[in-house]
């Protein structure tokens, strides 16, 4: 991937994120204030709500989506801090190895435990 | 293909808080590295965290429960404050990165208006509403008691 496209993905999955993070942010933080997606009331994380969110496909796969999303536009920020350290060639393939492989694998065991809870919570 | 000359960054970390005598929008991008780096940490936790419900209903209660110490609690607040600021201030870096909000080229001629301080009331104002989402986000965290 060319690193002007890179760059310009971090951008728009920042944009994402303040959507998609802002949905979290209301979910979890104003639950006492707004209630909002919070189908037992009180704290948004009391186990029924809990079990209520993750039912439900629609919030699985923003789950999914904002794990992969926050996940590239975290790494690829941190990346750039530390190539500003000027690494050698060598050194920065490194770097983008490592994030690369603990961001896949970070998503695989995050996006597992969504679609594992959703079939749970089903059953529940 | 063109190669640029790589510069050896000599001060390192330091070099991005202690050289200089820095404006209003240098502090701002200081701030939003930090919050970044914050959130980034805190980010990677709460995947194994939140992953944990997969284990059932007593498993997430103990976990919450830990977080309901006041410690947790005033780390949470913490990430929710740096949370606003980075999103509003990264907001203003992506309008500034295509050109928005810095006003139109001119020929430098004394006397004329730096971009920089076109910019400006971009960056007070964000800070404004940062700092009002982040006094409704403590009256949630300190002042209502869930439960």
């Amino acid at each position: 991937m060319r690193k002007s496209t890179a760059w310009n993905l971090h951008m728009l999955a920042g944009l994402c994120l303040v959507i998609l993070l802002g949905i979290h942010m209301i979910t979890t933080h104003l639950d006492l204030i707004l209630g909002w997606f919070n189908p037992a009331g009180g704290e948004a994380i009391n186990w029924r709500n809990v079990v209520g969110r993750g039912m439900h496909l629609s919030w699985m796969l923003f789950y999914i989506c904002f794990l992969g999303i926050a996940l590239y536009h975290g790494l690829y920020g941190l990346r750039s801090i530390l190539f500003e350290l000027t690494l050698t060639r060598g050194a920065e393939k490194v770097v983008t190895a490592v994030l690369v492989t603990f961001g896949i694998a970070l998503f695989i065991m995050g996006a597992a435990a969504a679609v594992v809870f959703q079939s749970q919570a089903m059953g529940a | 293909m063109l190669q640029l000359k790589r510069h050896p960054n000599k001060l390192g970390i330091g070099g991005w808080l202690l050289k200089g005598r820095w404006g209003y929008e240098r502090y701002l991008y200081i701030l939003h590295r930090i919050t970044g780096l914050g959130i980034l940490t805190y980010f990677l936790l709460h995947i194994f965290v939140t992953s944990s419900r997969v284990l059932g209903m007593k498993t997430w209660e103990a976990v919450m429960g830990v977080l309901h110490h006041p410690v947790f609690m005033l780390g949470e607040y913490a990430v929710y404050a740096a949370f606003i600021f980075h999103a509003l201030n990264g907001i203003r870096l992506i309008l500034i990165e295509y050109g928005f909000a810095v006003g139109k080229a001119e020929e430098p001629v004394y006397p004329y208006r730096s971009s920089v301080n076109v910019q400006r009331p971009l960056g007070v104002g964000v800070m404004v509403l940062a700092v009002i989402l982040a006094l409704v986000g403590a009256a949630r965290f300190f002042m209502l008691n869930g439960g």
